[in-house]
Parts: C-alpha cells; structure tokens; sequence
C-alpha cells in the first residue's frame, strides 16, 4: 500500500479519533491533513503501523498549533488534550470512535442533504471537489452544506457518541440511509466515470465498518448484503458498448463470485436471527435473482410481498409489480400499476410500457416509452429506453 | 451544560382546542414540568397570551415608540416556551419530544449562544 491507499483507508478514521482526542471537528480534519502533509515528507517506506502514525503526529501538530493560538476553541480543545495524561504515547485509530462519528454526521437534526456529503468529506476524505461531482452539484452547494452542518454540530450541541440501545430506533435508520443513497448515486452513473464508482465503494466500505461495528444490528447486515449483491453485478450490467443490459439478459459468468458467496452468507444470518427488515429482505430478493442460473419469481414475489407489508412505498409496490409479470402475466401487472402516483420517476412508464409490449398493445406502449425517455436521468438509461422504443413493431 | 430553547408555536385562525383538550394539555404538561425538575434541566417555562397582547417597543436615538401588536407579521406566533439546560442536542431533543406530546403540537429546540467567558 502507498500513501495514498493509507489515506482513503486511515483518514476516516484518524479524524474520528482526533474529534474525539480535541472536541472539535474542524481541528481534527486541520490536525489529521497536518499529519499527512508531514508523511509526505518523510516517509520513505510506511511505517508499521501508518494510522497510529498518523494519530500520533495529529496529535503532536494539533498541541502545536493550539499553542500558538488563543481563540476560544483552542483553549477549550487544549484542555481536552491535557486532560488525557495517562494515555499511551502511540495511539492508534479505536474503532468506536468512526462509529460516534457516523452517528454524528448522519444526526436527524443534520439536513438530509447534509448527512452524506459530511459522511463522505470526513469519514470517505474525500474532497468538496470530488463530492461534488458525484453528486453533479456546484462545489460551493456541497461545501456550503458542509460548512453549515458542522457549525451546527458544534452550535447545538450534537453528541460525539452512539446512541444508546433505546435510542437506537430512531437513529440507526438515517445512518443506514446515508449509506444506501451513497451506493445508489454511484450505482445510478451508469457512465463509468471513476468518481461515481467510488461512491459506491466507499459506501460499501463504510457499511462494512459498520457491520463490524454492530454485528448484532440485523438491518445493517441486511444493508451491507444488499449492496454487495447489488455490486457484484455491475460487471454484467453494461455491455461492450457501455449499453445497458436487463437481469433476464445478463452474461452471469461476468457476476462477482466472491461478493455474491458473501451476500449469501450474510443473508443467510439474517434468515437465522429472523428479525426481518426492508434492507434484509431487499437483500434476501438479491440473492434469489443471483442464485442458481435464473431468477426464482415465485420466491421474489412472496419476498416483495413481505417487503410491500412492512414498507409500503410507490417504489416497492412498482418492483412488486415486476414480479406479479413474471409470476402472474403482464395484465395483472399492469392493473397494479394504475393507481400508483411516482411523479419525475422514469421507471413507472418504463416498466409500463415494457408490460404493454408484452400484452401486444404497442401504441401505448410507444406513448409510454416516451414519457420515460423524457424523464430518464443519464444517458445510458435514455439510450436504452429510446432502442426499444425504436424496435417496436405494430 | 447548555442551555435550550423550546418554543410552542401557534397558528393564527386555526380552530380552538375544546376545553377538555386544553385541560388534557394543561395537566400533561405540568406532568412534564415536574419530570424536568426532578432531573435538574428546568430553568423556566410558561404559556403566553395570544400575540395580539403584545407591544413592541423600539427605543432609538429619536425615542422611544410603541406600537400595539405582535413584531412579525405572520400567522405563526410564539405561544409559550421552555428554558432547559442539558448535556447536550439529544438530551433537548428527548424532552421536547415529550414537551411536544405533552402540549400536542410541535416544538422548536434552539440552543442558546454560549455565555462569554470572563
């Protein structure tokens, strides 16, 4: 590993621990790119154990720098440090402290919006530029979010801590949400830019930690199973021409065996503690598409049953839909789409035309095809929409 | 510790709660009046008469002037409020979700700026 793999793996959890070490979050992200800057220099080979080093050094700089200075914040953060005296010299990154720190960023008291561009600024390090770009906004937005997020942070009082087990409820679920709309993002660019990737590797990295950190949350598990086994598709998921390719027509040999063996396992723990929740089941309908050499409908549709009973969005009762097609034909598919209101969502009259394709009503299913074209979000989505609409035949 | 406010809204032209429910009102809050002095975060707290009670003073360099009436003209007035001090944003937050039970409408929780040091 070089530098800048120690980086992306320590920084997140190197400024937890120095928010924690000075009080303050700011003065930990100043203090941790202190001690990358001072790695640069002098690293010629990693040290043994890089993020302890990197702790360390913050630390060393922070005391420095709150030396020389005489705000408010200095003093009080000072006084933190110097109320640790019987800690050891080389303190390494702890493991609780990320997690205080996600609890922290992804507080409901935070602006949804603001949630995932602090989780991805202090526990992903990743830069405003980058954030912004993923999220295709202007980079003042996203700095601007985050700069307001912190100042409320400190302003309010949010606790740098996790919450305790009756609170947990209330505030586990944000986290999880932060999580899955990070994967999503990533997961939505179907372009291949390398920054939108990463989003959805980060996400995954940081449900893992979290999973690590809350084994006995089953719906972490369930949300860590879910991207996974949404990830291990994604090689299928286009074709050579950067086109996309529906799961029916996915080469299977191109699926990630490694994290689809993993999802399964995960599900199958979640199975075994039998305290279902949306993003268990949601990972338990993933493993059904990727096990065996086709999808079992059957199973998918009692599954989106389950899930339409504990969280009966227009989103779910759309992908219920889907399945009623396979299971029950595309007439009694289409009758459970008509009421259903998912306005600026292209998939609703997608998967509507697709099922008047099927029932051979084809200019309605053109009509359709164009409404989703209209609303479709990037091109490669649109580029596909507008293929099958042009291989329509009356 | 610091200090919060937790501020009552009222809407203005919106339908009186019958007696019973502002006897319902009455007696939960003053049940959580009593729970927050026990645990040591009460400083203060009270209803307030209808915004057009008020009077706004503005004192300047030409006078003093007095005008009948809220501030603000909106819909939404400050009906009454708390004063807690607590350990922190989630310990403001778990009170007022009971103060907000308890007046059965929403509460505001701001914090106030910290006192400057001496």
């Amino acid at each position: 590993m070089d530098i800048d793999g120690v980086y992306r793996a320590e920084y997140g959890r190197c400024v937890a621990t120095l928010v924690r070490l000075l009080g303050d979050i700011s003065l930990a992200e100043e203090a941790v790119q202190d001690a990358f800057a001072v790695a640069l220099e002098k690293w010629d080979t990693l040290p043994p154990n890089p993020g302890a080093w990197i702790v360390t050094t913050a630390r060393n700089r922070a005391i420095d720098r709150l030396r020389r200075e005489s705000t408010r914040e200095a003093r009080h953060a000072q006084a933190l440090l110097l109320h640790q005296p019987d800690e050891p010299q080389e303190v390494g990154p702890v493991q609780d402290d990320q997690l205080r720190l996600i609890f922290t960023c992804c507080h409901p008291a935070l602006a949804p919006d603001a949630r995932t561009a602090l989780t991805l600024r202090l526990l992903g390090g990743l830069e405003v530029p980058e954030i912004a770009r993923a999220y295709l906004m202007p980079e003042a937005t996203i700095a601007q979010r985050i700069v307001r997020a912190k100042k409320k942070i400190r302003d309010t009082g949010i606790p740098y801590r996790v919450p305790g087990a009756e609170e947990l409820p209330d505030r586990l679920p944000p986290v999880l949400t932060v999580l899955y709309l990070m994967f999503n993002e990533g997961y939505a660019a179907t372009s291949g830019s390398l920054i939108r990737t990463d989003l959805c590797a980060e996400a995954i990295r940081l449900a893992r930690e979290l999973a690590a950190l809350m084994p006995d949350e089953p719906e972490v598990v369930g949300l860590l199973a879910l991207l996974l086994l949404t990830e291990a598709r994604r090689p299928a998921r286009t074709g050579p021409a950067g086109e996309l390719v529906l799961l029916p027509d996915q080469d299977r040999s191109l699926w990630n065996r490694a994290l689809i063996a993993e999802g399964h396992d995960l599900v199958r723990r979640c199975l075994r503690r039998n305290r279902p929740g949306p993003y268990q089941i949601q990972a338990a309908i993933n493993a059904v598409h990727t096990d065996g050499p086709a999808t079992d409908w059957q199973q998918v549709l009692a599954l989106y049953d389950q899930l339409q009973a504990l969280a009966p969005t227009p989103v779910v009762a759309l992908n219920r839909a889907v399945a009623v097609a396979e299971v029950h034909g595309p007439g009694l598919a289409l009758a459970a789409l008509e009421h259903l209101q998912l306005p600026g969502y292209h998939l609703l009259p997608a998967t509507r035309a697709d099922l008047l394709v099927r029932l051979g009503r084809m200019q309605e299913a053109a009509a359709a095809y164009d409404e989703a074209i209209a609303l479709a979000g990037n091109e490669t989505e649109r580029a596909f929409l507008q293929d099958r609409r042009a291989g329509l035949t009356p | 510790m610091k200090q919060y406010m937790l501020a009552v809204h009222m809407v203005e032209g919106a339908p009186t709660p019958s007696a019973e429910e502002m006897q319902q009102a009455y007696s939960q809050v003053d049940k959580v009046n009593k729970e927050l002095q026990a645990a040591g975060a009460w400083v203060f707290g009270g209803g307030l008469l209808p915004a057009d009670s008020a009077t706004v003073v503005r004192a300047d360099s030409s006078g003093t002037t007095m005008t009948d009436g809220p501030f603000a003209e909106t819909k939404e007035q400050l009906g009454g409020f708390w004063v807690l001090r607590c350990q922190d944003l989630d310990e403001a937050l778990s009170w007022a979700a009971k103060c907000s039970a308890a007046c059965m409408g929403p509460v505001e929780v701001r914090p106030f700026e910290d006192e400057p040091e001496s």
